[in-house]
């Protein structure tokens, strides 16, 4: 009896490192999207251009397009111009200026045209933390009781609003109208 | 040029631990008492090599050679020269160089010292540390070489190192803790070869004990000093956020600290054997599996080390050999579990086992709820995160047994203690301790009325007077009015009553602060003035400052009490040159029974500014217990005891 217990801490350590071989697989910084079909989370943060806070109440009542972007994030240069088209077809489009700096980020809607209603600044990445944000750039479809629809996480082009998002937006505004 | 020197030394020194883990070992079996001593002079030269290695990678630094990928990553030309040397450990790569520095260290350390030691126990303690070294030289050359070039295209400025390691602490604090966490290789060394000899006395207990408690000072001190960085250089004025990262350090601090007093009855009673063994396999078993959990981004942590899966599957395969090769020899070797005849009644032996008890279930329950998400996910149960809620829940509860348990422990005696002895000595310090926590907390509440009495305050003061009462006690009893007899209490015993003080010091900032924490975040505008507790905050505004690699919004704070100046406070916002990053500088008025802590948070425009105001009472205790209990430590280890035996038996052996 006593000589099978002295085994026991062997047994527990084989059990833990089984469950750590499987863990190295596994990215732990993979949210899941569990917002989607929940509403968009509360915040209060200023905005880019002027120096008003921001919260949800800006956007109740639209449908609109949450768009999570950064100067640092190479990709979001290529997305760009798709959104400023979007925003000329008269899709509202909200940024979420993702822990960055307010001057290089001005300076790059100066650039490259700006397709944002507003802006939300997120220096510190809360806002982002409770999105579930993984990086950027990221696309939430809001819709006008303030719940997420829909969310793109990568680069939103031509095939992806056609494949994912154009029907779903379509249907949320004449639901609301 | 210089890189490559030190590529090589480093190649070299792997080589040297090689020998060393096989010559030794080998002679140990076959009688080869050269081969053997060849273990004593190889961690020399070992040492020596790495050591070289190191050097050329901060030279690599101070000179900004940018051909070195890790330097480009963690270093720039505008970085302050005292920056390039910490920024050698401030990523992986230079962790494990450091890492390997500290154990070459230590194997040389026993080298030197344990010549006292019988040649086979001596020469089986270094082969393991030989071994040990080579698993951490192949993990360095293999997957984390700091001298990889980056050639033939070289940046002609780094990235720079993160702001938040640009810091006084981060330059002692990884050293020290890698002290502590490698410092326990070496308990490790000795219970491995006396579970290959079979041999394990209070001798082998007595040899082992001055480099438990010195490891164990070691990981005091860098926890401790972790936990004061965290406070003042991550800027929300925690001091302990159960982060997975700190979890790998306290778990082996904790089941260390069991270590350092279940030896202590194996060696004065030859109890607790087997336990003992599997004690000193834990902690360094624990200190690889923190490594390993903070290096291979198995688990997210606000420390956000670059991960590799390559690393990890190299770290698992190095800890499934190390843990499972010694835990499989224990459960071969280890001794069959004594009879509890040897001890009875309300003894010694009965009070450490009960702190093994509650240190060993406070380190399971961390190690569970470090692990349940990594569990969880595997298992499919989705993504979890165990927040500090449940760590309190359990760790709160198990501390408090603990601190009650050590006050008693006092009053004990080996073998076993009278009851009726124990009945005379426990009411005083009860008394004190229960009159303290009934009306000490009347007169610090923040407006001394009767509804802010706290009750977790009133615990506190509870344990803490118990604790320190008990201590007096003894004292009192041993000393008595004549002040000779101090003298002839050894410095172990004034290590133990100093560390325990220490405990109930750290106990009371951990409370006090936590029940009397007041804080605010307010926006406020240049003139206008918040209270917190009872000290008037008066923003005055904010100007531009320039550092040498960073430029600064900082605040001006005026804290008043009842119309009187106490300070000025000046919290920075900071704008990192090179990266771009920003960092929060919050400013601290220190003082023992108070801290005033002021942060910047954003700019809401029109010179407004997010600004977290907070007042914590006896804060700075916690850092003070932590380390008068490593001085306590530091204390025992250094009993004269253990140099005196020493020397009478190399007298004897100089004889024969």
């Amino acid at each position: 009896m006593n000589k099978i217990a002295l085994f026991i801490p062997l047994v527990l350590f084989a059990t833990l490192s089984l469950f750590l071989l499987k863990g190295l697989d596994r990215d732990p910084t993979e949210l899941p999207s569990a917002l989607v079909g929940e509403a968009f989370p509360a915040f209060s943060l200023p905005s880019l251009m002027d120096e008003s806070l921001l919260s949800t109440d800006d956007f109740a009542g639209e449908v609109v397009l949450v768009n999570v972007w950064a100067t640092w994030c190479f990709a979001c240069r290529i997305e760009h111009p798709m959104l400023n088209q979007l925003a000329h077809q008269g899709v509202k489009i909200i940024g979420l200026n993702y822990k960055d700096q307010p001057q290089p980020a001005r300076q790059w809607l100066e650039d490259r045209g700006n397709p944002y209603l507003f802006n939300i600044v997120d220096q510190q990445g809360s806002l982002g933390f409770d999105l579930g944000v993984t990086g950027a750039p990221e696309t939430y479809l809001v819709d006008a009781q303030g719940i997420i629809r829909h969310r793109r996480i990568g680069v939103l082009d031509q095939a992806v609003w056609d494949r994912e998002f154009d029907q779903r937006y379509q249907q949320l505004l004449s639901e609301d109208q | 040029m210089i890189a490559e020197l030190g590529h090589a030394a480093l190649i070299i020194a792997l080589c040297l631990a090689a020998i060393q883990t096989v010559a030794p070992m080998l002679g140990s079996f076959m009688g080869y008492s050269n081969w053997m001593r060849l273990g004593y002079s190889l961690p020399l030269g070992q040492l020596l090599f790495v050591a070289v290695s190191f050097v050329c990678l901060a030279a690599a630094f101070l000179s900004d050679d940018f051909t070195l990928k890790y330097v480009a990553q963690n270093s720039n030309t505008e970085l302050p020269s005292y920056y390039k040397i910490s920024a050698v450990w401030s990523a992986h790569e230079g962790s494990l160089l450091l890492w390997a520095l500290i154990l070459a260290g230590w194997s040389a350390a026993v080298a030197l010292f344990s010549r006292t030691l019988p040649l086979l126990l001596g020469a089986r303690v270094l082969s393991i540390l030989g071994a040990i070294s080579v698993g951490f030289g192949l993990f360095l050359l293999l997957t984390s070489n700091p001298f990889e070039r980056l050639l033939p295209v070289a940046p002609l400025q780094g990235a720079d190192l993160n702001p938040l390691l640009q810091d006084i602490g981060l330059i002692v604090h990884p050293p020290m803790l890698y002290m502590g966490y490698v410092g326990f290789a070496v308990p490790f060394a000795f219970a491995i070869a006396a579970l290959i000899g079979g041999q394990f006395d209070s001798a082998w207990a007595r040899w082992c004990r001055p480099w438990i408690n010195i490891a164990w000072v070691f990981l005091t001190l860098g926890i401790t000093l972790g936990s004061w960085w965290a406070y003042y250089e991550l800027g929300w004025g925690g001091w302990w956020f159960w982060d997975p990262v700190e979890n790998a350090s306290l778990m082996p601090w904790l089941v260390g600290t069991a270590l350092m007093h279940s030896v202590s009855a194996t060696e004065k009673r030859g109890v607790f054997r087997s336990w003992t063994l599997l004690l000193a396999i834990f902690t360094f078993s624990l200190s690889l599996l923190g490594t390993f959990l903070v290096r291979s981004g198995i688990l997210t942590s606000v420390h956000a080390f670059a991960t590799d899966p390559e690393r990890g599957v190299f770290m698992l395969a190095f800890l499934a050999l190390v843990i499972g090769g010694s835990l499989m020899l224990f459960a071969l070797r280890g001794p069959a579990m004594q009879k509890v005849a040897a001890y009875s009644g309300w003894s010694r032996e009965l009070m450490l086992l009960i702190n093994n008890l509650l240190l060993v279930s406070a380190m399971t329950m961390i190690l569970v709820g470090t692990l349940y998400p990594l569990i969880a996910d595997v298992l499919e149960l989705g993504k979890i995160s165990v927040g500090p809620p449940y760590f309190n829940f359990f760790f709160v509860p198990l501390i408090v047994g603990l601190v009650v348990a050590v006050g008693i422990a006092v009053f004990t005696k080996w073998k076993t203690t009278e009851g009726r002895l124990l009945l005379q000595k426990i009411p005083f310090p009860l008394v004190i301790a229960l009159l303290s926590a009934l009306f000490i907390p009347l007169f610090l509440g923040a407006d001394s009325q009767l509804f802010s009495y706290s009750l977790s305050a009133a615990l506190t003061l509870f344990l803490a007077v118990w604790l320190i009462a008990t201590i007096a006690s003894d004292l009192r009893e041993k000393i008595g009015s004549d002040r000779a007899r101090m003298a002839k209490l050894s410095r172990s015993y004034w290590g133990m009553q100093l560390a325990h003080s220490g405990l109930a010091i750290c106990v009371l900032g951990v409370g006090l602060s936590t029940a009397y924490d007041d804080s605010r975040e307010l926006r406020m505008h240049p003139g206008q003035t918040a209270q917190v507790a009872n000290y008037q905050f008066q923003f005055v505004g904010t100007d531009k400052i320039a550092g040498p690699n960073f430029t600064a919004h900082r605040g001006h704070i005026r804290v008043l009490q009842q119309d009187q100046l106490v300070t000025n406070l000046y919290p920075e916002k900071r704008d990192y040159n090179s990266g771009g990053q920003v960092m929060t500088e919050a400013a601290i008025d220190p003082s023992l029974t108070r801290d005033i802590y002021v942060s910047l948070g954003e700019p809401l425009g029109n010179k407004a500014w997010a600004i977290s105001l907070q007042v914590k009472p006896f804060v700075r205790c916690i850092w003070l217990g932590g380390l008068m209990i490593a001085l306590g430590g530091l204390l025992a280890a250094i009993d004269r005891r253990y140099r005196r035996r020493s020397k009478h038996s190399s007298a004897i052996r100089g004889g024969a």
